[in-house]
């Protein structure tokens, strides 16, 4: 097999219809006798609901329905658990879901009380106001640690405190490997991760046809498999009746996967109700409080070290804020608790938190997914260390760095995924020297940086190192089909959201079947189209879905063999695919094309061979045993205004491994939008709440995306250590290029201003110019 | 209490339209609703983040940021009139094209069309002056590095083939 393609940065499929305007997303669906929704949603974080007096919204012209919690009857129900806790023995877990709408209580300010369907949007926003609602406010509940404290309201009044779950993974044995330490450090740490803000807020159109007992659903979605079997089961209906697309999504990273948002519950039951369909558009204002949220843990962290820097061990305890409701399970603060670990080996590890319930909106990973929480920790107690034990930051990070020869590497904890934390590969050195080579870090540090301190310049350096756990379990699948007119088709069932799959998946497939990238028709994310399948999620898409594809194409190719052999009546070693057609080597006039040969194998007349199917075709499914893990090492070079605070970011450079590339213009693309959201949220993005538990800076105006000006140049190396744990050796990638940020952001601020020469340390994210100023001022405040 | 209409007639991408319009309606709604125009995409409804950016009588306009009864009697270009007829892509959707200057593809109309009045009115920008243009457009997806590269080289591309 020649590879033409896997492996090129082959131009996208998908960007001519984006370009000029012709691509379907979610709000371009237009129906005839379609109806639109609006959502009011609460004004408090927390408050006991007294009455909801909807009948003045009712007598507005143009206004169809409107419903509250009683409304939905037996329909209302908490939403289920997406991912139960792992196998961790003694673990605390009290799930609580989000609710359809609000019902007696509501537990965060944009929880939704009731939906209006109206004739047109307007008219159904103009209804909003005129719902009258009475509610006992209650205190909210918005610091973590006042949430436990005696005397705090609760959240969930029948669990009676606010702690959602309870987790403590070992490794070794922490106090012994610390007894001989040379240093203990102990410091608290603050990190907050934001929004994932898609420039595309969510939506939902729900069209139930009566007559046929068909619904079809266009959501915003992540994984329209999950969606369609959780959407059949609550409604009464066999999963075969309902249709979930997920149409072209103009982003999601992460939080367009919720087993339900309260509108996708909703907008169903209402089109089946109304026997019409009925659209819900996300505003940018309802998008910040709406959609879940990462937000903020605090971790008081130890680390116990030898002379040489090397790490004995490390012990955390820290507390995650959940939000309202965790239908999302455990899976932001075991990420956390996780991928501290880094690529260090850590003889001894004992980690616990608390996540705790919050009177604020729902947290669900976004792109990272609680890894940045954890990276930030061990990668500042380095530094810390680094700095206490006269050595340089590159060179602990060194000598503690898992050595080549010691994969798989196992972690004794358990991740995610339910398996072992078990490292899959990975060569971490070569990673951290060609990330030096490239940003130049001898040089800056021993003639650069002395000459622009002596001009008074402020400019700092900062390396920091990560892996990433990605491709996990459970599946995907795929179908690959030859058509009659020789293009070949590809349906998966997992969503797109940019991330070039009718490209990537395109070139699996045209290297195996011998056809041009752009012969490929890709379909994912339409339950009607591939039936199986978990979702776009935890950097899984391509390790996952791509070696289902890749063994599905497989197939194809060697019935395609077979097919021409009887045609020719040959050895299928004879035969050679390419150019959409089977030849006999060296006679290649001698040939009969791919269209031919999936017409032959559907025979008009005389049969299938038994043992046989029609059709040049094949579904396969992919089921990883445990999540590969890809590293990396960002560096940069930085300069901070002493006076001002602002910064500049001079060069910055990734050097990444995600085992074998398909497509480098793409992959490049993913980390570029990585690092973005990581400078986003280590300097410029923060939500602000205040006591009451209300959004300050609900909109893009106040709540800072880093625009063009922000972003620096990214220079980018890659290594490639394949994964041993699927085919292709591909690890996933999606999320790298955001976790390390913050604490690279905090080191090379602090090397620019010599915070440390001056014993000021930044222990937190989000940093600002104003928050510099504030933590470089004497007494903190 | 029906809402009075108005009469509006205005241009897009060439063609005419008629309609009768509410006082309030957005642009932006007016032309993905009303026109079904809906390459024009709305992001934040506040003026913020680009993606609703259309030409009117040439310059760079949030269209939700102006009722549709304003835009009565004026000439739109959105992003379906970028490429020709024949569905060549123009020389911005091509470099967009080959830099990968688009992932998810949902702000891309509001960059090409800021970009469209911006590199007529300054056909040599450096990086830091394209930088400046295009950061009254959010891109969640790309860190922004492709779309720069991709805006030099169509400005390049255009200033070779200008008489």
């Amino acid at each position: 097999m020649t590879t033409r393609f896997f492996g090129a940065p082959v131009r996208r499929n998908e960007d001519k219809k984006l370009l000029t305007g012709q691509a379907l997303f979610i709000d371009d669906v237009e129906l005839p006798n379609m109806l639109h929704a609006a959502f009011l949603r609460s004004q408090v974080a927390h408050a006991r609901i007294r009455r909801i007096d909807v009948s003045a919204a009712l007598k507005r012209p143009g206004v169809v329905a409107v419903y509250t919690a009683d409304d939905l009857g037996s329909y209302w129900q908490p939403g289920p658990l997406l991912v139960p806790p792992p196998p961790i023995p003694g673990i605390v877990f009290d799930v609580r879901t989000q609710v359809p709408l609000a019902k007696d209580k509501v537990r965060y300010a944009g929880e939704p009380l009731a939906v209006i369907v109206a004739e047109s949007r307007y008219i159904a926003e103009d209804a909003l106001d005129d719902i009258m609602v009475d509610l006992e406010t209650l205190p909210a509940v918005v610091d973590l640690e006042a949430a436990l404290a005696g005397g705090a309201a609760v959240v969930h009044d029948d669990l009676g405190s606010n702690v959602a779950s309870h987790v403590r993974q070992t490794k070794g044995d922490y106090r012994r490997a610390a007894a001989n330490a040379h240093l203990i450090l102990k410091r608290r740490f603050r990190y907050e991760h934001g929004i994932s803000s898609p420039i595309e807020t969510r939506g939902i159109v729900a069209q139930w046809n009566a007559r046929g007992q068909q619904l079809t659903i266009w959501d915003t979605t992540q994984a329209p498999v999950f969606v369609r079997n959780g959407l059949a089961a609550i409604l009464g209906l066999s999963e075969r009746q309902v249709r979930v697309i997920a149409p072209f999504i103009g982003g999601g990273f992460g939080p367009k996967i919720m087993i339900f948002y309260p509108e996708e519950v909703t907008l169903p039951w209402i089109s089946m109700r109304l026997n019409r369909p009925v659209k819900w558009i996300e505003d940018r204002l309802e998008h910040f409080v709406a959609t879940t949220h990462e937000r903020g843990q605090i971790h008081d962290a130890e680390i116990a070290l030898a002379q040489d820097g090397r790490i004995l061990s490390v012990r955390d305890v820290f507390l995650h804020d959940n939000g309202a409701y965790n239908p999302y399970g455990l899976t932001v603060p075991i990420n956390s608790q996780c991928t501290m670990l880094g690529p260090y080996v850590i003889p001894a590890y004992d980690s616990t938190f608390t996540s705790v319930f919050t009177t604020l909106p729902i947290v669900t990973p976004y792109r990272g997914a609680g890894r940045q929480h954890g990276v930030f920790v061990i990668e500042r107690l380095l530094d810390l260390a680094a700095h206490e034990l006269r050595l340089d930051p590159v060179e602990i990070r060194r000598r503690n760095l898992i050595p080549p020869d010691a994969f798989p590497f196992n972690n004794e904890i358990i991740y995610q995924d339910f398996a072992p934390l078990q490292y899959d590969s990975g060569n971490y050195e070569p990673v951290l020297d060609k990330a030096l080579a490239a940003i130049g870090y001898e040089k800056f540090v021993h003639q650069e940086q002395p000459k622009l301190r002596a001009e008074g310049r402020c400019v700092g350096i900062a390396v920091a190192c990560y892996v990433e756990g990605t491709g996990v379990g459970p599946y995907e699948g795929a179908k690959v089909q030859v058509q009659s007119n020789g293009r070949v088709s590809l349906v998966t069932g997992i969503g797109t959201q940019g991330q070039g799959h009718f490209t990537s998946f395109a070139q699996i497939v045209a290297d195996q079947l011998g056809v041009d990238v752009t012969e490929v028709d890709v379909v994912t994310g339409d339950t009607d189209q591939f039936y199986w399948g978990a979702g776009t999620f935890a950097s899984r898409g391509a390790v996952v879905a791509g070696n289902a594809i890749s063994a599905a194409s497989q197939v194809v190719r060697k019935k395609a063999l077979k097919l021409a052999s009887e045609v020719f009546e040959c050895s299928e070693d004879d035969l050679v695919i390419a150019d959409g057609k089977v030849s006999i080597a060296g006679i290649p006039g001698k040939f009969v094309s791919l269209s031919e040969l999936a017409q032959r194998a559907n025979p008009m007349r005389g049969a299938v061979k038994p043992g046989t199917e029609p059709g040049l075709e094949s579904t396969q499914y992919f089921g990883p045993p445990s999540g590969t893990t890809a590293n990396g090492v960002h560096a940069m070079v930085v300069e901070v205004d002493p006076e001002t605070f602002d910064l500049q970011i001079l060069r910055y450079v990734v050097v990444h491994d995600c085992g074998t590339v398909i497509n480098p213009m793409i992959l490049a693309g993913q980390i570029h939008g990585g690092v973005a959201q990581g400078i986003g949220n280590a300097f410029y993005e923060k939500l602000a709440f205040d006591e009451q538990g209300q959004l300050l800076n609900a909109s893009l105006a106040d709540y800072l995306l880093p625009t063009a000006l922000e972003i620096p140049r990214m220079e980018l190396g890659h290594t490639a250590t394949a994964s041993p744990l699927n085919p292709l050796g591909i690890k996933g990638a999606g999320e790298a290029g955001a976790i390390p940020v913050g604490a690279l952001f905090a080191q090379g601020i602090e090397n620019a201003l010599e915070l440390a020469r001056k014993g000021i340390e930044l222990l937190e994210i989000p940093l600002s110019p104003s928050r510099l100023y504030e933590l470089t001022r004497k007494d903190g405040k | 209490m029906q809402p009075e209409g108005h009469d509006i007639e205005l241009s897009v991408n060439g063609v005419q339209y008629r309609r009768v319009v509410e006082a309030r309606m957005l642009l932006s709604d007016f032309l993905r609703h009303e026109l079904m125009l809906a390459g024009t995409h709305v992001g934040c409804e506040h003026g913020v983040c680009g993606a609703c950016t259309i030409l009117l009588d040439g310059a760079p306009v949030r269209s939700c940021l102006m009722f549709a009864v304003q835009a009565g009697g004026h000439e739109l270009s959105t992003v379906e009139g970028l490429s020709a007829a024949s569905g060549e892509l123009n020389p911005l959707q091509q470099a967009m094209h080959e830099h990968h200057g688009l992932q998810c593809g949902y702000c891309t109309p509001g960059i090409l069309m800021t970009m469209t009045a911006y590199l007529k009115e300054n056909p040599d920008p450096s990086e830091l002056e394209l930088r400046e243009a295009l950061s009254g457009n959010l891109c969640r997806c790309t860190g922004y590095q492709n779309i720069v590269d991709a805006m030099l080289k169509a400005a390049e591309m255009m200033r070779a083939a200008a008489p």
